[in-house]
């Protein structure tokens, strides 16, 4: 059976390592401040015993005070699973660093949430629009939209 | 004597007549020589996802058939199992029997289409997948005695089934066991050896083992590269883990290997129903479930092992009738990520075959 | 023999491309809001046949229903509908259709076989400029006569009747192979009525 690691065992391991990057640890998830959503994403990794190296889906979604993005790893060596979120406020130009240096899997999930939210994903060599046309103008998964 | 050459960008699709629908790729060549792939898809982005929010978890039901419309049974399966997870609502014996057996059989039909389709993308016409198409109407008569329905079946619901299998069903299921694995031998003693299908994907296409695993593949296009990693076994749902199952592997993550991976496993669909034929238990085949489900406030992620690999879906509820947020994790959009790596290097024709290979159906792509 | 390549140089870069398909997609969209009459001048009652012209008609009126071939189209759900009845067991070939073109220019029937979005639609429509006259359109499944389960979503043509003119419609989600003969069927006895003089 897939272990699914609590965010709390999680969130200490984290905190002596990158102090203050957890904002608050569940039982189900991690949430993280998405300055050091990188720094943590390479952390969890490649750190011994974590090792999550296969990145299973990336998600938004549109509270709508924020935008959350919630990514599930998985580690095939251990077999357990953790789930990492990160927030970014404001609904004018909302972005959050890009993971697709470390999983290339990240590439078309990442253009589509662009596209369909309009989270920009800073560091991706390749954001723009993947489902919808060019001229398309809003961002339909939004909940303002319509 | 100096020939001066330049790259030139074909456009691929999004019409073309290899079966796999709308996918457009613009490719720079230089001569024959692929130099570099951008895929372009989107074409038949019919945003389910935002229709869910608007829509009851029952009546999500028939949207999410139309995610891969090859695999309706896997697609469905999926979807309630995660509300049931959301929701902790238990299901009943028969009905997991039943929905074993239906993904067990979807899962051959599906892989007949894709290896019909790959054998058909390789050049060998339409023989193989008129062959396969033979043994998949025989399926799909199984299923019309089940749900009415061939291709979008709308069969499970929350909470188990939508209803109880007609007394001709087990008979002509068991007919069916006893002879697919005849016919599988007969598809390999016409392509097993065969030379051109050896030349055209045998080297053809690699992926190698941590590519895989970095580009988040699943289903046959990762166990073809050497990682034993099935979601039936690593972390069982349903009633998996009372059936005896191997899992197929391959080595060397070429187009042959992805392709030996699908007939295997198709070898092993037809042992799984065997056992569950034998075990079925009596009993109702759904437990009591209101219409308008409201599961509590949360979220939760559900997997199974879909014929073309891992199908996830992330559902965050509100405590209403409808889902706050509805995704799709397709395994067919990130098994296409793959698709430069692979394709760079080889040759226009090779492209479609290695295309063909990784077996992507586009309305999980688009969505 | 050397051959020295200018790597690097394109004809245009992609998002050229990008944007010049958007504004295609959205000149398509403005203008295609209202859908497009059925052809029905074969209704017309009005029209007298020469004597002459009867058998010529019927001859080729019979040529043309028993030949029909189809042009590649296959966007959605459908077209597996449309390819079980292209294989053995609900044979098209009986009809002299088995001869499924990849090029338009071959092709007189277009089945459109799955959901229109914007985005597709300027690429189904020059396919059907691509055809040759005489050229039929079947709309088969529900989102191809009016956009089906998905007609509310913000990226969904509602019908191909706004972007092509439509002869047979053929209802189904997706529908029966049955359903698609019995749709081919009435188009053929739709051609069957046709004369010369009506011939655009």
């Amino acid at each position: 059976m897939t272990v699914a690691l609590s965010g709390g065992e999680i969130a200490a391991r984290l905190e002596e390592r990158f102090p203050g990057s957890v904002v608050e640890s569940g039982q189900d998830s991690l949430l993280v401040k998405s300055e050091s959503l990188r720094a943590v994403a390479g952390f969890l990794k490649t750190a011994p015993g974590l090792e999550f190296d296969y990145l299973t889906a990336i998600t938004g979604v549109d509270y709508y005070d924020y935008f959350e993005v919630v990514y599930q790893l998985t580690s095939i060596r251990h077999n357990h699973s953790l789930v990492v979120k990160a927030r970014c406020y404001g609904r004018e130009n909302p972005a959050l660093p890009s993971v697709v240096g470390l999983w290339k899997g990240a590439d078309f999930q990442e253009r589509e949430i662009y596209d369909l939210m309009g989270i920009r994903f800073e560091g991706h060599p390749n954001l723009k629009r993947v489902v919808l046309w060019d001229g398309f103008t809003g961002h339909p998964l939004r909940k303002d939209y319509l | 004597m100096v020939i001066k050459t330049e790259p030139f960008v074909v456009n691929i699709g999004p019409a073309h007549p290899s079966t796999h629908g709308v996918f457009r790729m613009r490719a720079t060549l230089d001569g024959e020589v692929v130099l570099d792939i951008e895929p372009v898809f989107g074409y038949l982005h019919r945003g389910i996802e935002k229709l869910a929010e608007e829509r009851t978890y029952t009546q999500i039901i028939p949207l999410t058939d139309r995610l891969d419309y090859l695999a309706s049974m896997s697609n469905n399966l999926a979807y309630v199992l995660t509300v049931e997870k959301l929701a902790g609502i238990a299901v009943p014996e028969r009905a997991e029997y039943l929905r074993v057996i239906m993904a067990e059989l979807q899962r051959i039909a599906s892989h007949l289409i894709g290896v019909g389709a790959f054998l058909n993308d390789c050049g060998a016409f339409m023989t193989p997948i008129l062959y396969m198409i033979r043994e998949r109407e025989k399926i799909l008569d199984l299923f019309e005695m089940v749900c009415g329905q061939r291709l979008t079946y709308n069969y499970m619901r929350i909470g188990g089934v939508s209803h109880d299998i007609p007394e001709e069903f087990l008979p002509a299921l068991k007919k069916f066991v006893d002879r697919m694995p005849g016919f599988i031998d007969e598809y390999d003693q016409l392509l097993q050896e065969n030379e051109i299908l050896l030349a055209r994907s045998k080297g053809v296409g690699i992926l190698s083992r941590e590519q895989a695993i970095n580009i988040s593949a699943s289903g046959p296009v990762l166990r073809a590269s050497g990682v034993k990693w099935d979601i039936r076994k690593v972390d069982p749902y349903s009633i998996y883990d009372r059936f005896g199952f191997e899992i197929p592997t391959g080595s060397a993550g070429d187009c042959y290997d992805r392709y030996r991976v699908r007939v295997e496993e198709m070898r092993q669909s037809v042992r799984i129903l065997k056992q569950a034929v034998e075990k079925l238990p009596a009993g109702g085949v759904r437990s009591e479930v209101s219409h308008l489900v409201r599961p509590p406030a949360g979220e939760a992620y559900g997997h199974i092992e879909a014929p073309k690999g891992e199908l996830g879906f992330y559902l965050v509820s509100d405590n209403s009738i409808a889902p706050y947020r509805f995704h799709v994790r397709a395994p067919s959009l990130l098994n296409l990520t793959a698709l430069r790596e692979m394709v760079v290097g080889w040759k226009v024709a090779d492209v479609l075959a290695i295309f063909g290979s990784i077996d992507i159906c586009m309305g999980e792509v688009d969505r | 023999m050397e051959i020295e390549e200018r790597a690097g140089l394109y004809i245009y870069s992609d998002t050229q491309l990008d944007k010049e398909e958007g504004e295609r997609i959205e000149a398509l969209k403005a203008s295609s809001q209202q859908p497009l009459p059925d052809p029905d001048r074969w209704l017309d009652e009005e029209l007298r046949r020469h004597i002459l012209l009867t058998s010529v008609d019927a001859v080729l009126n019979w040529a043309r229903r028993s030949s029909l071939w189809p042009v590649v189209c296959f966007p959605a759900c459908c077209a597996f509908e449309f390819i079980t009845t292209a294989a053995s067991r609900f044979d098209i070939s009986r009809f002299g259709m088995e001869v499924i073109r990849g090029s338009p220019r071959q092709a007189d029937l277009m089945i459109t076989a799955g959901t229109l979005t914007w985005k597709m639609a300027p690429q189904v429509r020059r396919i059907y400029d691509q055809m040759a006259e005489p050229k039929w359109v079947i709309a088969m499944g529900a989102c191809a006569i009016s956009g089906g389960i998905f007609a509310s979503s913000y990226s969904v043509v509602p019908g191909y009747s706004r972007i092509i003119p439509v002869d047979v419609y053929v209802p189904g989600c997706p529908p029966r192979p049955e359903a698609l003969l019995y749709g081919i069927r009435l188009m053929q006895d739709k051609i069957a009525k046709r004369s010369i003089i009506t011939e655009d």
